[in-house]
């Protein structure tokens, strides 16, 4: 059920751009309005995500350990799992962002007759996942060719890069066939595996649906559909510039792709796509694990909060402590050969 | 002893219907209540110990009163359901990782299969995803616009009486160990959100005894045992009778609330009290005495363990606060610290920033081999272990590994010092230093990825005994593991939970493993001036080669 209404949104939507776009005024609309507002949105709704979270702050510096800490000098300190330093916490967001660290400890975990459990090693989500983030960000930066005149160095080299294999014509991008594989098997492990299946939601869904569409639309339209692609990149190149330019060559694909691109951005702020600006600021990662070296201070710490004094704690005690044969700082009084019986237990 | 016999639940966790034996629920998540029964429950706060904490700290623990968690009416406050609301949102402001916590979940479930809880029970409900999605469904529901507008469709759902018993539930099955933590992408921490809904859950006065009785004996005997100063010194000092027992030697070092003592020792109070806390403390003793350490306990500042941890922010700085206090009193210089695993956490995460600045006291500084200690440079407060590894580096004790000889040692990293502070390799230094015969239990088990007693966090309470075994058994596997394998029949840590729970919890799956404390270790190996020779170890029990 999850998963079939996140598809028929993904496909309303297709079709709404579909049928938008051939009606009087539909690709100012799709084409123009909707990328800008969307950009817009997408823009503003990050920062204020963002800005959202920083306004709270960090009472208590609590980064996850992950190895040696800085201890004695001759223990050997592991210093990108468990950082002291600025350098090494930088080290260790380097390698959670760019190499997903924490992901590739991932295991498996099974259970067997005796009871016996097994711990295998489980590679796959990281291998896909890095799969689909870099791929994601190849075609990104490779789109950057439709917003800009001239086409900048690094994108040229990328898309080199990108269809070094020569195949086709156009030539094949390595990242367009990667994407749409590493999409498919991320999906697929959200219904195979029962567990994933059970704490899935349509809001994991429907991302996976969304972006498999754009992925989808893309490759029809460079590959198959063989569209025009001067009239695109003319409408694109006037969206960055502000003078959008629509011609009447731009097929109806087109408006589906750039609209479900919309969807995107406009729905990224709201959505849990906006872990790549969460794991930026996770206190478990990105502090230094120098607790006991430098105070850390929480701006709401309380100090009214005081502990049970000694004073009373003596007070309640004394005579038992002085029994006891323990110090006290104040003496019994002299007293009578009254007994007070001694506070409640 | 749990009710359920070890062999039925060895049958039971691999076929009985769960998700780790492959049954997969037919219901949504959501639409599964939770049903208290005795033994899936912990007992909740007697009326006198909610209205003594609210004494102190007004607000935080809601209503005192009697309340039966089968029951259905819970007798909370009328408006309870805003109270919770506004607790949420007074969190999301106070804790940056609450925010991103509540939003950044993507659902990929690398965290699932990593919490003990979840593979010893198999309930869906204790993958750490799903354990903090009871709250962020909530969450999503009030705060944000997706979830006000799309409803269940965006993963939200209303706060209702059913939701709050779910989370009593399961925000008590989570042991705030982190070890999901080390596995997520984005570093989210579930011991951080059930710390969030333990908060929230006592405003509303849904606590348990376990917890609340502990901290208030803590708050005012100063340990949790309520044990009162005479008895705590008189406890110690029955342990000197049995170290003169073993050694022959009548040690006149332990003093109590001693001012102008160099170093003040925090110890959790099990640890003068409790079989098998109690060998450690002899080994701690046997230790100072050995190097000669200017050294005093106190009676006031006896408990290192904080039950506060388990409640909210506030209780914990109180009682934590006791220790800088203490140290300020007897005009001591630094502070030591034994083994302990929450304490631990207390110590080196939030202390100096809830107590500090600990300006009246030096950096620690190792009277006897001169070693600095700068990892605690302004905290203050050094751990056993680290003292120790220091001082056998630098041969400054005389010891006898043999006398550990009948012992075949593996070591269980505790959740906290693990995961919570990185102390990993000094223990290890200490034990390869006074133990001959030492097994590491396989790798996904230990260090940072060491697996939970199962108990920690306040349950370590007997009405739920089945659950605490279940929520042990990966630890309690790789025990087994090693024992076959190797032998081994001593299962050592530095946490003084651990030494009662993972007592229950050998006693249960590996009956012929025995628990003991690092410190105890060292007090067998350590040569002493002038001792008798040696027939049994701390405990009593005959050393190798003076068997029969
Ligand atoms: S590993 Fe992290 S992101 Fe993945 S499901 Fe668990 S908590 Fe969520
Ligand atoms: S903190 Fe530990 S007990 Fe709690 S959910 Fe994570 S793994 Fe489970």
């Amino acid at each position: 059920m999850r998963i079939l209404k996140s598809l028929g949104i993904v496909l309303v939507l297709m079709l709404v751009a579909y049928l938008g776009a051939a009606v009087p005024g539909g690709p100012a609309l799709f084409g123009v309005v909707f990328p800008w507002l969307a950009f817009l949105i997408f823009v503003g709704g990050f920062i204020s995500k963002v800005v959202g979270w920083a306004k709270s702050p960090v009472p208590f510096r609590i980064p996850t350990t992950c190895g040696q800490a800085n201890s004695l000098p001759w223990i050997k300190q592991n210093k990108l799992d468990c950082p002291s330093t600025t350098m090494g916490v930088i080290g260790r967001m380097l390698l959670e962002i760019f190499a997903f660290r924490s992901l590739f400890r991932n295991t498996r975990a099974e259970i067997h007759d005796g009871p016996k459990l097994v711990y295998g090693s489980s590679k796959y989500l990281w291998l896909f996942g890095l799969m689909f983030h870099y791929s994601f960000l190849v075609i990104v930066v490779r789109h950057m060719r439709l917003f800009t005149d001239p086409v900048p160095f690094f994108v040229q080299a990328l898309e080199f890069g990108d269809g070094f294999l020569q195949v086709g014509a156009p030539v094949l991008y390595q990242s367009d066939l990667i994407f749409l594989g590493a999409v498919t098997f991320l999906f697929a492990r959200r219904v195979v595996l029962p567990a994933i299946r059970y704490i899935s939601l349509p809001a994991d869904y429907f991302p996976l649906f969304l972006i498999f569409a754009i992925g989808a639309t893309g490759v029809l339209m460079r590959y198959f559909l063989r569209v025009d692609v001067v009239s695109i990149k003319q409408l694109t190149h006037g969206l960055a510039t502000f003078q959008p330019v629509l011609s009447g060559n731009i097929s109806g694909i087109f408006f589906v792709h750039i609209f479900l691109v919309s969807i995107l951005m406009a729905y990224f702020p709201f959505s849990k796509l906006m872990h790549l600006g969460g794991v930026f600021l996770s206190p478990t990662r990105n502090l230094a694990n120098n607790s006991r070296m430098v105070r850390h201070i929480n701006p709401w710490n309380d100090p009214s909060i005081k502990p049970h004094s000694y004073a009373s704690y003596e007070d309640d005690f004394r005579e038992f402590m002085v029994e006891a044969g323990l110090p006290v700082d104040k003496e019994l009084p002299p007293k009578p050969a009254a007994e007070d019986a001694p506070a409640e237990s | 002893m749990a009710d359920t016999k070890v062999g039925q639940m060895s049958e039971d966790v691999v076929k009985a219907p769960s998700m780790m034996t492959g049954a997969v629920p037919t219901k949504d998540w959501m639409d599964v209540p939770a049903v208290f029964k005795p033994g899936n429950y912990c007992y909740p706060g007697k009326e006198e110990m909610a209205a003594y904490h609210n004494k102190n700290l007004p607000g935080l623990f809601g209503e005192s009163r009697t309340w039966l968690v089968e029951s259905d009416d819970w007798l909370l406050p009328e408006n309870w359901k805003e109270i919770i609301i506004q607790g949420i949102k007074e969190r999301l402001d106070k804790f940056r990782s609450f925010k991103i916590f509540m939003d950044c979940c993507v659902r990929c479930g690398a965290c699932a299969d990593k919490c003990h809880f979840f593979l010893g029970t198999g309930d869906p409900k204790n993958m750490p995803v799903l354990r903090a999605e009871l709250l962020r469904s909530v969450y999503r529901n009030e705060f944000t616009k997706a979830g006000k507008i799309l409803g269940r469709l965006a993963g939200a759902r209303e706060m209702t009486f059913g939701v709050l018993k779910e989370w009593f539930m399961y925000f008590y099955q989570c042991t705030e160990c982190r070890r999901c933590s080390v596995f997520c992408p984005y570093g989210i921490d579930t011991a951080e959100i059930t710390m969030m809904a333990r908060e929230i859950l006592h405003l509303v006065g849904v606590n348990t005894n376990w917890i609340l009785e502990p901290a208030a004996n803590s708050n005012r005997t100063g340990n949790h045992l309520g044990l009162q100063p005479h008895t705590f010194k008189e406890n110690a000092e029955f342990l000197l009778d049995d170290i003169e027992e073993v050694t022959g030697l009548r040690l006149n070092s332990l003093t109590f609330n001693r001012k102008g003592a160099e170093i003040l020792f925090v110890i959790p109070s099990a640890d003068v009290f409790a079989d098998p806390g109690i060998f450690t403390f002899m080994g701690y003793l046997l230790l100072f005495d050995h190097i000669g350490l200017d050294y005093t306990i106190s009676t006031y500042s006896s408990e290192g363990g904080n039950f506060g941890l388990f409640t909210n922010n506030e209780l914990m700085k109180k009682l934590n606060g006791k220790m800088y206090a203490e140290a300020k009193r007897l005009g001591v210089k630094w502070i030591l610290g034994g083994e302990c695993g929450h304490m631990w956490r207390v110590l080196h995460q939030y202390m100096d920033t809830m107590n500090g600045p600990a300006d009246f006291l030096e950096v620690p500084k190792s009277p006897i081999t001169g070693t600095v200690f700068e990892n605690a440079a302004s905290t203050k407060m050094v751990h056993i272990s680290e003292f120790t590894a220091d001082l056998i580096k630098h041969n400054k004790l005389k010891l006898d590994p043999s006398r550990n000889n009948h012992r075949k040692v593996t070591f269980h990293d505790s959740c906290n010092p693990a995961r919570g502070m990185g102390m990993l390799d000094e223990p290890r230094e200490v034990i390869k230093a006074v133990c001959n015969n030492f097994y590491e239990m396989p790798e996904n088990t230990i260090r940072e990825q060491t697996f939970c007693c199962g108990s920690g966090t306040g349950l370590n309470t007997g009405e739920i005994m089945d659950l605490r075994m279940k929520g042990g058994l990966p630890r309690a596997n790789a025990v087994k593991h090693v024992r076959d394998k190797f032998g081994v029949n001593t299962l050592s840590c530095v946490c003084a939970i651990d030494r009662a729970t993972l007592l229950a919890l050998m006693q249960y799956w590996n009956p012929d493993v025995e628990v003991c404390g690092v410190s105890e270790l060292v007090g067998n190996a350590l040569i002493m001036e002038g001792e008798k020779e040696r027939e049994t170890g701390l405990r009593f029990e005959p050393l190798e080669g003076s068997e029969g």
